[in-house]
């Protein structure tokens, strides 16, 4: 392997490592703070993509303020949601959420086939990220690529900003490490919930709606997604954000990569490297700290 | 009320079940044996999630296994023989149930319903990227095994009959076998484990190697019904290791009440004639072709209304 394709697998490494931190970083606060399983988070990645291909035509160039829009939709969404079927979770065990949220993936696959069909649709990127960087002779790499990486470490750091430095973040923080301390403070903690989930199905749709020029809109795109943010959860530690950024980074790293030298299997390397790190740290890379 | 004796009512189901042949249409025939299997699963995973009282997300990996063994080593012979078949199809499940318990049972509560799910999806991948079962294609399971002795055909399991009956020996003989295990010092090691595992180990028990052994015994039985699954289909693939197959297997033990082995058979009738129901015309009508929205309806109610499943309906409290 040359040098620019390398560098261009590293690349690649980093922009998928980076979108999956966008789903797993939402996962990850509903784990730790509601202590909900929630399987129908791929679902959230999906709605996302699928919301990118509706609305995309209506916003033209302004794919930027399409973003911002698209995130609003899902955070209402989410709000929705939360209010609707997942607060009665709360109270229950762990596999009567697995059961709901299963149960929810089913209904969100069955709704999406109803309004969009079974078809694989594209989405176009805006003609200002249409084009690509020349890398030597050879190679070349998409532009939009890089701008969604960027993205994603934009969101990224208004992520770290608000958990470490904001009142909210700290309730949040507060809110991973004990809760019913929290509740005992006089925290309106069911509001802090929905804000919480709200802010996890954005996410997980701004990750939708990033992706959804690169990989084009197709029937249970969530549930792949969903399957390697569990595995960067348990790398990283459930309730870490900081944990779930690392894990994103390593099985962006391992999967891209795998695809490189063993094409045939690299759908496993990732769960080998989970086996690994958890007989090494069978509570994730950052054990939350109590 | 006065209470029945335990051994009574699967006694009864079972006498019914063996009779059931005589009346039944090809289709019924076929969704009853259906049935059967899917209970053997249940059941296995009853024993993990329901007694041990740990929540495997990832079982379809075992009962997959157990199907591809008996597809890929049926080829070996023109007409193998269960002798072989069927121990081979037990053991390769219990390995891997072996292996992946001894590193996933390091973990515990929501860690270990993932990382089941990440070992299943391991395996998942390994059959559905590679050419080694045939790919995202699957398998045909051509050769039926047999049970000879001499030259005298004791049972021939491409006939309906004869296999009916196997399959519902196989279920009598789970049943049977978790009972018993259920009651013994075993058992109830395994719900102490269940209640309180700090105690537990207070008390001098390794909780590991129970749960490690609890682990096998399910990934052993699940590859069962895997095999069944095998002989019945002629045919196998990827998606019977896939977390879909998982959920709805957890799903049956819930849907029939978690902590009883009677709950994991009625789980999967229910969830079998459910099914069935939610995607016939003739009762749904256009609803018919949408059966995973209606089913996710039903099961989001089931949540909110019945947490205890549906043998809790006539108990009290």
């Amino acid at each position: 392997m040359d040098l620019a394709t390398f560098l261009v697998q590293c690349l690649n490494a980093v922009q998928y490592g980076l979108l999956l931190f966008l789903v797993a970083s939402g996962l990850t606060l509903i784990f730790g703070i509601m202590g909900v399983i929630n399987l129908a988070h791929g679902s959230f990645y999906m709605v996302g993509a699928y919301l990118a291909f509706a609305i995309a035509p209506l916003f033209g160039q302004n794919f930027l303020l399409m973003l911002v829009v698209g995130v609003l939709l899902a955070a209402a969404f989410g709000y929705a949601l939360e209010w609707a079927f997942y607060s009665y979770l709360y109270q229950r065990e762990h596999l009567q959420q697995v059961l709901m949220t299963y149960a929810l993936i089913l209904v969100f696959e069955e709704l999406r086939s109803l309004l969009v069909g079974n078809d694989v649709h594209g989405v176009a990127a805006p003609q200002w990220l249409a084009g690509s960087i020349e890398l030597g002779a050879l190679m070349s790499y998409p532009v939009y690529r890089l701008f969604a990486s960027a993205a994603c470490i934009v969101v990224a750091l208004a992520l770290y900003y608000v958990v470490n430095r904001t009142r909210l973040g700290m309730m949040i923080r507060a809110g991973a490490s004990n809760r019913d301390m929290v509740r005992g403070l006089g925290i309106d903690i069911r509001r802090l919930y929905r804000i919480v989930f709200a802010a996890g199905v954005a996410l997980a749709a701004l990750a939708g709606m990033i992706a959804a020029p690169m990989s084009s809109v197709y029937p249970g795109m969530g549930n792949h997604v969903l399957i390697i943010c569990f595995v960067v959860v348990v790398i990283g530690g459930i309730g870490s954000i900081t944990g779930a950024l690392i894990a994103s980074l390593l099985v962006g790293a391992v999967d891209t990569f795998g695809k490189v030298f063993f094409a045939e299997l690299s759908g496993i390397g990732v769960y080998v490297l989970m086996a690994i790190i958890l007989v090494w740290r069978p509570e994730g890379l950052m054990k939350r700290s109590y | 009320m006065s209470r029945l004796p335990d051994w009574l009512l699967p006694t009864v189901a079972a006498v019914a079940l063996a009779a059931l042949p005589a009346v039944l249409t090809p289709y019924l025939h076929d969704l009853v044996v259906k049935i059967v299997i899917l209970a053997i699963f249940a059941l296995s995973l009853e024993l993990l999630a329901g007694t041990t009282g740990l929540v495997s997300f990832g079982h379809a990996a075992f009962y997959g296994l157990g199907a591809y063994t008996a597809a890929l080593t049926a080829a070996w012979s023109d007409s193998p023989s269960l002798l072989w078949l069927l121990p081979l199809s037990i053991a390769v499940p219990a390995l891997y149930a072996l292996f992946v318990g001894a590193l996933s049972l390091r973990t515990k509560g929501v860690y270990f319903i993932m990382v089941t799910l990440a070992f299943a999806q391991m395996a998942y991948f390994v059959f559905h990227d590679t050419k080694f079962g045939g790919g995202s294609d699957g398998v045909y399971l051509t050769n039926k095994p047999t049970l000879k002795v001499g030259s005298t055909m004791l049972l021939d399991t491409d006939q309906r009959l004869p296999f009916y009956y196997f399959t519902l020996g196989a279920l009598v003989f789970t049943y049977a076998l978790l009972a018993l295990l259920k009651r013994s010092r075993f058992g109830h090691a395994l719900a102490g484990i269940r209640v309180n595992e700090q105690r537990m180990r207070a008390a001098g028990f390794r909780s590991y190697g129970y749960k490690l052994a609890a682990f096998v015994i399910a990934g052993a039985l699940a590859g069962l019904a895997g095999f069944l699954l095998a002989l019945k289909d002629g045919f196998v693939n990827p998606e019977l290791l896939s977390w879909h197959e998982s959920g709805a297997v957890l799903l049956m033990i819930i849907l029939g009440g978690l902590g009883h082995l009677r709950g994991a058979v009625i789980g999967a009738i229910a969830f079998v004639l459910l099914k069935e129901a939610l995607s016939t015309q003739g009762l749904v009508g256009p609803l018919a072709e949408h059966w995973q929205l209606t089913l996710g309806a039903t099961i989001i109610a089931f949540v909110a209304l019945l947490p205890r499943g549906l043998i809790g309906i006539g108990s009290k409290g």
